[in-house]
Parts: structure tokens; sequence; C-alpha cells
């Protein structure tokens, strides 16, 4: 359950970008978590409501693109999305195949609201 | 309007961890991250392995738990350097509590550093402590099917350690079949089957984290050079 410590995590990365530009509207934050990062995408949005509640956050919303995990074959280059713990090529059946997706654990944007023009 | 980020959600702890990384490599010194459930026999596996090295090597431990620095004083017997890491209740290390830690204890390279994670297979693993190599360890009082169940550090560890073997004719557990599980998550993972009570592996153990200070030094004469 280290969920709490992620979504604090995720909020530092938006106060830090709100500090860049004061003024700024934050609508909505956008993780990547991958199928091997050990994070709970309920437990994550349960934190993230709790520690946004009654705080300046209270709106923003989090979007989560799940990532499963993919590898890459080495012998044809085929890249894949791993099925039901299947490791090898679909297309030239090797198991010669490495991760390349399913780690992530990133902030990969925000959304903002449009800074109204100062009359 | 969307404005990329791209950053990692941890970047801090990792950033904490690159330093760590670099110090390690510095000072000549294998750090390795152990990690399993609670009562895998993680401690019982480290005094063990400190009881094999003669008294002058160069060598410490940090061990992490909620509460208590049980497992410090059990450690401590050994006559090497031990700190206890009580994390008053987060279920992981992370690296600003390794820096702190280390920085207050006097071990100086070359050596190894084992830290002893909180026992729990999920929330060490997305924590970086600038270690050579995650171990995690699977005891055959636990179902085969845990690499399974906790695919995320299967996937990262280097090496699963197989514990308390001696109690295999009194339990109904498939080795090969824990390791077929665990090498459909990660196939390159190194396997040891070892008992901290009959010491039965030990020497496969104390080899392989021997083959790995040699690689890491290895690396850190070539990043010189």
């Amino acid at each position: 359950m280290h969920e709490v410590g992620i979504a604090a995590s995720i909020l530092e990365s938006v106060e830090a970008e709100v500090r860049r530009r004061p003024g700024t509207h934050v609508e909505a934050v956008g993780v990547r978590i991958g199928e091997l990062s050990n994070v709970d995408k309920d437990a994550l949005a349960f934190a993230f409501e709790a520690l946004t509640r009654n705080t300046p956050l209270e709106d923003l919303r989090l979007e989560v693109e799940w990532c499963p995990r993919r590898q890459k074959c080495l012998d044809c280059s085929q890249q894949f999305v791993v099925q039901e713990l299947d490791l090898h090529c679909p297309a030239c059946g090797t198991d010669k195949t490495s991760c390349i997706g399913g780690t992530e654990l990133d902030v990969a944007y925000l959304e903002l609201e449009e800074p109204c023009a100062k009359s | 309007m969307r404005e990329v980020v791209e950053k990692k959600v941890l970047s801090e702890n990792d950033r904490l961890a690159a330093e760590l990384r670099q110090r390690y490599r510095d000072e000549n010194i294998l750090c390795v991250n152990i990690i399993s459930s609670p009562g895998s026999g993680k401690t019982a596996m480290l005094e063990q392995t400190l009881a094999s090295y003669p008294k002058n090597t160069s060598l410490a431990v940090l061990t992490g738990d909620l509460q208590t620095d049980n497992d410090a004083r059990r450690l401590a017997r050994y006559g090497f350097p031990v700190r206890q890491i009580v994390t008053g209740g987060t279920c992981h290390l992370d690296a600003r509590m390794v820096t702190r830690h280390l920085d207050e204890m006097e071990f100086r390279g070359p050596g190894i550093l084992f830290v002893e994670n909180v026992g729990n297979l999920v929330c060490p693993s997305s924590y970086d402590l600038g270690e050579a190599a995650k171990i995690v360890l699977l005891s055959v009082t636990e179902g085969e099917d845990k690499p399974l169940k906790y695919p995320g550090i299967f996937h990262r560890a280097s090496l699963m350690l197989l514990t308390k073997t001696d109690l295999l004719p009194h339990v109904e557990f498939n080795p090969q079949l824990a390791l077929e599980n665990a090498r459909k998550i990660h196939p390159e993972i190194e396997f040891i089957a070892l008992s901290s009570r009959t010491r039965e592996g030990f020497p496969e153990w104390l080899n392989w984290l021997r083959g790995l200070q040699q690689k890491v030094q290895m690396e850190a004469a070539a990043a010189i050079s």
C-alpha cells in the first residue's frame, strides 16, 4: 500500500508546475502506470482523492493510462503486448524477447486551463 | 491546453538513488537490495552470510522494519556495522532513508553493503536504492505461484533465493515449479536454493556474490580508464 506515497509524489510534480507558472489552473494530470509497476489503479485513485480533498487541488482530475507489458523480439524485431504471461514472439516463435514496456510510472502531462488575458 | 511533463513519478527518489550508485562506484561498494515477504528468512540468511566472512572483511548491513530494532540486534552479533532503519509504518525503504543512515555509519569500501528491505513483495520493488542487484527470497513454506502473483519484483530481481530448503521433506512445495513460474516473468532470473539452518546452498550464494562484486569492480575500473 504505497499508493499514498505515489499520489503524493504526483501532486508534488503538479505543485512544482503550478509554482513555475503562477495563476495557472491545472484541470488534470495524466500518468502512465505499467502492469509491472506494482501500483494499483484503484488504490491510487482513492489516495489521490483523499490527498486533494479540501485543498486548492480538490478539482484536479487524475487521468491514468494503463500500460500492459510489452516485449520486443530480439530475432525479428516484432513488438507485442504480452498475453497470459507468454513471452514468445507471436511472429517467429522464438523465446528471445526483451521487455520494452510495462514498468512505467510516469507523470506524462498536465491539462491547463487557458489563462485569461490580463485586462 | 496540454502541457507535456514526461517525468518519472519517483524522479526525486531516482535522483538520490543515482547519487548513491555513484557513491558506491567511487568507494568500490557492492550494494544488494534484499526483498521478500515477511518471514521468508531474510534476517536468518543474512546472519549465516555474515558468519561466513572473516571478521576483518568490509561488510555492513542496513535493515529496514516498520518497528523495533530486533533485526539489527540479531545481525550486530557478527561484529560488522549494522544499522536499523525504523520506517515508522512506511512499507518500503527509499533512497533518502538509505543515504541518511549510510552517512551515520562507519563504513568505507571496498566492501559489501547488504540492504534488508521491509518485508513486503510489492512496494519495495518501486524504489531504486542505487543497488547493483535486487535479490528476491521465496521460502518453501510459501506458494510456488508467488512469482505470478507478484510479477513486479520477480521481473526486477537478478537472483531468486529459495530459502528454508531443509523443510522440503515436510511441505508440499515443488522448487522446479516455483522456478518455472519465476522464469515465466523473468526468463534470465538466476536461482539458488539454500537453507540457513543446514547451510546447504551457501557456497553457491557466496560465490554468486563474489562474482557480482568482481563484475561491479571491473565496470568501475572500466569507467575510470
